[in-house]
């Protein structure tokens, strides 16, 4: 076990050096020479050289490339080029308020999805299944655009039922105000395509010997479902889960940005806004390390789930 | 002579099976459409004239019927605004109570949208009169009513709706044809030749998919700082192509081990011609499928893009420009720029996604 997690961490540093490399092409190779950004529209040739010299970026490409590599290890990135607060602060108070939505509403939608896939897979081809699917591709194809646009203009606005926009200190206060809508319109998006998915792994599943057999030998059906079927189930659902995390981390930022929730998606849209680099280039090494870290624990947790599962 | 049976090939046959489902003609009538609407708008048939501001200022539907004198410049006036109810959740709704109730009296006549006496109000019912005289003259020409409504400048909604769609799709499926491109020749040099040139394509392969889409996309669209429509096209094409690339790679691994390739090569073909004459041919459905499903979710990431203005610059328009739009006029009660952009949207969105579901399950019938 120790072994095989050893050989995946280092097999993670290859393409950790590719992404280290890729952000360094794309902000300091093709981005250009922000000293101009930087320096305002009133600026002479001194403020740009001197910017020039703060930044590093007067020197060659391989002193640059360590020197990223350096804040990178060292996590510190340095200020951001807009507001001056610092990259490892903006981080480590922005993941915060992401987590606060995201969480609640992967575990919601997680457990409505496998509730559903199980419910309508065994009725699979009845009208039922097929009005469940329309349902599913129509809702699909509506822009999360609309729906946080409407939802936040009907709940919020006319209705009442939630604060329009906004955010609080406490971690309760912002789950039982704030954050609610965020999380509904999070779920009406997301559990469309989730159910599509867990339903085909469910239907992988329905039809195989064991679950004849265990109908045969007299299992209650419920059990079938709950015991059997979703326990077989579990392993692409939780691949799905878990490497989707890191990815929702940004995929909130719409409702981040609408509600005007401080999370990290929100900061991203932000410093892409404003050429803020040094942010954007934190957060995507940053958001990259947790992805690859997630699939190794993916991995792992496929040995916990199924005993027959050689970790090689 | 006797005809000489010929079994029917792979596209035959999946026509066939197209042709017998009848959501997938459906649907592909839907997207045919679309495109028809798409080829006239660009060549100028149709929609040309999108610019012209032929209505008033938010000219309402023709159903729904032309907007009050007031209403025409402000959108909605102080006289017969109802103050929006108090919201319990609001963290300032004790100070919103507050001045509410300082101001309560019947002759405070200016009140902004939150119930509240707006300071400068009387100047600004002034200003606003003024322009009223010079603006009536100026609309005298134009429309009350439009038949979808107009925007905040007098388009009409129908036309833009219809231009914008025009370069929505385009990028969709110019971005879907530049990544399924570059996952089909990544792929096919990773799986024919294998080894280090595998090595080096899985190397990069697993680079673009450790950093979610999402970001790849707005790192990609913060140092590319001119915008413009092939912009967005090769921000979208470059990072959308790893899907297709692992598709494709499996299959030139099983294909280049079957016999008609190793007759190929027994009568000298070269390696490019077993890689994209013999072999491509045989894979093609795969990446035809692939590049299918990436419209649909390239034409919604365009639409996000846009509406974050990292998309299409100032002065085209697209479904996210006009979603942008539209999110502040939803409060003055202008519903229906929402209403064409969402609806045009998700009718193509989901005849697209209904008719990969159906293209998919006709090329690889084993799948379902």
């Amino acid at each position: 076990m120790t072994a095989y997690i050893l050989r995946r961490l280092w097999q993670m540093l290859p393409t950790m050096l590719g992404v280290i490399v890729l952000v360094f092409f794309l902000f300091n190779w093709v981005g250009g020479d922000p000293s101009y950004i930087l320096a305002g529209k009133m600026s002479n040739i001194d403020q740009i050289n001197n910017i020039r010299h703060q930044l590093g970026i007067d020197q060659p490409y391989y002193v640059q490339l360590s020197i990223f590599v350096k804040q990178i290890v060292t996590f510190d990135f340095g200020s951001s080029w807009s507001t001056g607060e610092t990259v490892a602060h903006i981080l480590e108070t922005r993941i915060g308020p992401s987590l606060i939505v995201l969480i609640p509403m992967t575990i919601l939608e997680t457990l409505i999805a496998i509730a559903l896939a199980l419910g309508i897979a065994f009725v699979r081809g009845s009208l039922t299944d097929r009005a469940v699917m329309i349902a599913c591709t129509v809702g699909m194809s509506i822009s999360i655009l609309v729906y946080i646009i409407v939802f936040q203009y009907w709940f919020a606005y006319k209705l009442s039922l939630f604060p329009v926009q906004g955010w609080g200190e406490g971690v309760w206060e912002n789950l039982s105000q704030y954050a609610l809508l965020p999380i509904l319109i999070g779920l009406a998006v997301s559990v469309a395509p989730t159910l599509r998915l867990f339903r085909t792994f469910v239907l992988d599943e329905v039809n195989q010997d064991y679950v004849r057999t265990a109908r045969a030998k007299g299992v209650s059906e419920r059990r079938v479902v709950w015991v059997h079927v979703l326990r077989n189930a579990a392993i692409p659902i939780i691949t799905y889960v878990m490497s989707n995390l890191p990815s929702l981390l940004i995929g909130v930022f719409l409702l981040e940005r609408f509600f005007g929730i401080p999370g990290i998606g929100r900061e991203v849209i932000l410093a892409v806004d404003r050429s803020d680099f040094p942010v954007i280039k934190a957060i995507t090494v940053y958001v990259a390390a947790a992805t690859m870290v997630f699939n190794l624990l993916t991995d792992l947790m496929y040995k916990a789930v199924d005993p027959r599962v050689q970790l090689k | 002579m006797t005809d000489i049976q010929t079994s029917p090939g792979l596209w035959t046959l999946a026509w066939r099976r197209l042709r017998a489902d009848r959501i997938a003609m459906g649907s592909m009538t839907v997207v045919l459409l679309y495109l028809l609407l798409l080829l006239s708008s660009a060549s100028g048939l149709v929609a040309a004239d999108w610019a012209r501001e032929v209505g008033v200022n938010y000219a309402p539907p023709t159903f729904v019927g032309p907007q009050s004198a007031d209403e025409r410049i402000f959108g909605s006036t102080a006289s017969d605004k109802e103050v929006p109810p108090e919201n319990p959740l609001d963290p300032l709704k004790d100070i919103i109570r507050e001045l509410r109730q300082q101001n309560a009296q019947p002759s405070s006549p200016v009140i902004n949208d939150y119930g509240i006496p707006d300071p400068i109000g009387k100047e600004m019912a002034e200003i606003r009169q003024e322009l009223a005289k010079t603006r009536n003259v100026e609309s005298a020409a134009k429309l009350e009513t439009l038949p979808f409504g107009a925007d905040k400048w007098g388009h009409d909604i129908i036309k833009k709706t219809i231009k914008g769609s025009e370069t929505s799709i385009i990028v969709g499926l110019v971005a879907a044809f530049l990544a399924t491109l570059l996952g089909t020749v990544f792929g096919a040099l990773s799986g024919y030749f294998g080894k280090a040139v595998d090595d080096f394509f899985n190397w990069f392969y697993s680079i673009f998919t450790a950093i979610p889409n999402m970001l790849l996309i707005m790192a990609v669209a913060a140092v590319l700082q001119h915008k413009g429509v092939l912009t967005i096209v090769l921000i979208l094409g470059l990072t959308g192509w790893t899907g297709t690339y692992r598709l494709i790679r499996a299959e030139y691994i099983k294909h280049k081990a079957r016999e008609y390739v190793m007759a190929a090569d027994a009568i000298g073909a070269s390696n490019w011609r077993k890689m994209f004459v013999h072999i491509f041919p045989n894979v093609s459905h795969v990446a035809l499928v692939q590049m299918s499903i990436m419209s649909v979710s390239f034409i919604k990431a365009e639409v996000i893009l846009s509406f974050l203005g990292f998309g299409v610059p100032v002065g085209v328009v697209s479904w996210g420009s006009m979603l942008n739009e539209a999110q502040n006029e939803l409060i003055l009660g202008k519903w229906w720029q929402l209403t064409a952009a969402s609806i045009a949207m998700a009718v193509l969105v989901t005849a697209f996604s209904m008719f990969t579901d159906a293209l998919r399950d006709a090329l690889d019938p084993k799948l379902k």
